[in-house]
């Protein structure tokens, strides 16, 4: 069967460009809630600041793998 | 100090333009290589900056501690501090006050990782133990078996299997699809995660740091117009810099309060 379509070139940043689609709106969702609950609330803005970083490093994780994973499947 | 021996690439041979730092950064020439009852041993220089940062580290605390007095010296007052970061602020925060008999094993681990973070900014060595994938596993290992330990010590092995793969108020069919997926997310993938959020992103910021800095010295010596680009190049390596601070410090946090997070959920009787 002949190819039909064909990618060359770094895939790896391709696949690094698509994986941070994801990561990218979810850090903007967790840091736009903690935004909008300190706006109504200041003082929990000490409470919730754990669950912040948490959200973020959970989010952040999932692009870091997109961008490690190509390095590593050398 | 030509670039070219600072860093490590797959460079082909002749002139191959400007050569970016690979994986194999962390893969330096060994200085010392033993076997051990068939398991090869290999000293580095990344094994040399993670027993110094953790000598330090150790040395640091135990000096904060050595004559203890009641109104504390800076000494004490700051490892005094460093220690009740973790214990106050993450271990009775997110276990609550059972938590506190935790405290010293949270403590070292976030001392331990951290120290071994920002070793990829210090001068001189400059490259993070952790991001040797078998430095976080082993963590992420000792963790997944604390966690189950205290669950089945508390629970009892059956009750412990029962809360977490049958978690209570689901109607009965859906356990088919929900079984499977609580015991790879509470067995499987959360020591993985755990892991490997760790390593990769120390090993996506050395990279980063490495090509930023690799890019500056290749611009100012390739000779032609984009010259004109090293200075950017510098200032996205001192920026970067700044970033990867913050992020070694906050994977060491996230990695703690994970750890006590899974710690708490596997203390808790349903």
């Amino acid at each position: 069967m002949s190819v039909l379509a064909e990618l060359t070139g770094n895939v790896g940043t391709m696949g690094y460009g698509l994986a941070a689609i994801g990561p990218g709106i979810g850090v903007g969702i967790v840091f736009a809630a903690y935004i909008q609950a300190t706006a109504r609330q200041p003082e929990s803005a000490g409470l919730t600041r754990t669950y912040l970083f948490l959200g973020f490093a959970l989010s952040e994780a999932l692009a870091i793998l997109g961008f490690v994973v190509p390095f590593i499947i050398t | 100090m030509s670039a070219a021996a600072v860093l490590a690439s797959e460079c082909p041979p002749g002139d191959p333009g400007f050569c970016p730092p690979s994986v194999l950064e962390f893969y330096p020439e060994p200085l010392a290589t033993f076997d051990v009852l068939g398991i090869h041993f290999a000293i580095t220089r990344i094994t040399i900056i993670l027993w110094l940062a953790t000598a330090l580290m150790v040395f640091f605390f135990i000096s904060a501690v050595r004559n203890p007095k009641l109104v504390p010296d800076r000494r004490q007052w700051m490892g005094e501090s460093a220690y009740s970061f973790v214990r106050d602020g993450v271990a009775r925060e997110v276990i609550g006050s059972e938590g506190l008999r935790y405290a010293p094993y949270l403590a070292a681990l976030f001392f331990f990782i951290v120290v071994n973070n920002i070793m990829g900014i210090i001068p001189f060595a400059q490259i993070p133990p952790t991001g040797r994938f078998a430095f976080p596993v082993v963590l992420a290992g000792i963790t997944y078996v604390l966690f189950n330990w205290i669950g089945i010590r508390q629970q009892g092995l059956g009750p412990y299997f029962k809360n977490n793969l049958f978690p209570p108020g689901v109607p009965k069919p859906l356990y088919l699809l929900i079984t499977p997926i609580e015991f790879a997310s509470t067995f499987l993938f959360r020591p993985f995660t755990l892991a490997v959020r760790l390593f990769a992103n120390m090993l996506a910021g050395h990279l980063l740091l490495a090509i930023f800095a690799a890019g500056t010295v290749y611009l100012f010596t390739v000779g032609n117009f984009s010259v004109i680009f090293a200075p950017v190049s510098f200032a996205m390596a001192v920026v970067m810099t700044f970033f990867e601070l913050l992020v070694q410090v906050l994977q060491a946090y996230v990695f703690v309060v994970l750890t006590s997070t899974y710690i708490s959920g596997a203390m808790e009787e349903h």
